[in-house]
């Protein structure tokens, strides 16, 4: 248990340090948000309307900016090597790495929401829908999103492959995060995708560690 | 203690790099693997730390503990030193001093040996490759492990350092651990050689 505490609190201290690049998710999702008023018009029921969908791709793409980093910063300066030697089972090294990924970059996202929901004319229930939306869906992105990583690690490619990789596995929480938030806004039934965005994070709790050190230890040289 | 290897394979890029390659060494005893660049020392240390995995033949462990794989049982220390530059010394130790587990010692008393005690809360990122390798050499010893994978350990160390580092691997092999070093330059300790990759 030391061993993995240690692994995230070590992972989150980089990532807040200078440069260690998770305000850069935040920045990315503020600007992705605060540009669409721009774009859109002044129109607000239209914004109204698009802000559930708004809100969650620029979580998306902002999560999906800072994932690469996830093995491959570990990979090129041989930690890696010394993480899959250790007596921690690799599977936990992989969930501890991604738990602390979430936390320096994914929880960040969720606490902005509030302050651009105002900006997309979002009342105080909508906002806080979208807000918990958020909160459940985000680590789910995290947990699939360490496959592709685990991936980009192993066939030495980093970058591009890694959004071609992860946005198809991110779909399902796209679909089931706008609908139970907009859902909330329109007065529907909350309850039932919610749960099924709660479920889709549990189920990549379970698989994400798997088959990323699966795809680890295979692609070890 | 007995480390040995089988018939050993490596393949590289579909190309054969050694073959049939045996070799064995007991607790107490260092083995320096040598030969020319590219021969496949990194992949024969890789493949012992089960980074690696060998095309053919085998490797195996008599008189470890059960409990435990190889590389479980073995500390690396390569080129890629493991260090990140936002932690301090200190932290960078502290971190695989928690991670690696097992009996640990006094971290601070670990960076004094390899004399860095003056730079403890230096981030990693102005370390010269000389301290970058102590620092390396500090990990060897906070936590124990019997044996050894050491990848070029000597690099970048001046004379002291040398000596130092010759002093705690002779300290190492008495308490009955085991070494396996890839080296061009003499380690200052006496070693058993394993030639790789010869001229033939």
């Amino acid at each position: 248990m030391t061993a993995l505490a240690a692994l995230v609190r070590r992972d989150v201290k980089i990532a807040l340090r200078v440069g260690g690049g998770a305000l850069i998710g935040v920045l990315f999702f503020l600007t992705v948000v605060v540009l669409m008023p721009f774009a859109l018009g002044p129109d607000l029921a239209l914004l109204t309307r698009l802000g559930p969908a708004i809100l969650w791709l620029g979580a998306l793409l902002a999560s999906l900016l800072t994932l690469d980093r996830l093995f491959m910063a570990d990979h090129e300066d041989g930690s890696l090597d010394l993480i899959v030697m250790g007596r921690v089972p690799l599977e936990l090294a992989c969930a501890a790495k991604a738990l602390a990924h979430w936390l320096a970059a994914g929880l960040p996202l969720v606490i902005a929401t509030p302050a651009l929901g105002l900006l997309l004319n979002l009342d105080a229930t909508s906002t806080s829908a979208i807000g918990l939306t958020l909160l459940v869906g985000t680590p789910a992105l995290t947990f699939t999103g360490m496959i592709g990583a685990a991936l980009a690690v192993s066939l030495h490619r980093g970058g591009l492959l890694l959004a071609v990789l992860v946005l198809p596995l991110s779909i399902p929480v796209l679909i089931f995060g706008v609908a139970a938030s907009e859902a909330a806004i329109g007065g529907f039934s909350f309850g039932a995708p919610f749960t099924i965005l709660c479920a889709l994070s549990l189920i990549s709790f379970v698989i994400g560690p798997f088959a990323a050190a699966a795809s680890l230890r295979h692609g070890l040289d | 203690m007995r480390l040995s290897g089988r018939g050993i394979r490596c393949m590289r890029g579909g190309r054969d790099v050694f073959s049939g390659l045996d070799f064995e060494t007991c607790a107490g005893e260092a083995l320096a693997v040598v030969g020319p660049n590219g021969s496949g020392k990194t992949s024969l240390l890789r493949m012992i730390a089960g980074l690696l995995a060998p095309a053919g033949g085998s490797i195996a462990l008599e008189g470890g503990d059960v409990e435990l794989t190889l590389p479980e049982q073995a500390h690396y220390v390569a080129h890629r030193d493991a260090l990140k530059p936002a932690l301090s010394v200190i932290e960078n130790l502290l971190f695989w001093q928690k991670f690696l587990g097992g009996d640990a010692s006094d971290a601070r008393g670990c960076l004094a040996t390899v004399g860095l005690d003056h730079a403890i809360h230096l981030p990693a990122a102005y370390l010269s490759a000389g301290q970058r390798r102590r620092l390396s050499i500090a990990r060897l010893l906070t936590v124990r492990r019997p044996i050894w994978l050491l990848d070029e350990p000597t690099n970048a160390l001046d004379s002291a350092g040398q000596s130092m580092f010759a002093a705690l691997m002779i300290d190492h092999l008495t308490r009955g651990g085991l070494i396996v070093a890839a080296t061009h330059m003499p380690l200052g300790i006496i070693t058993r050689e394993l030639p790789i990759g010869s001229a033939s």
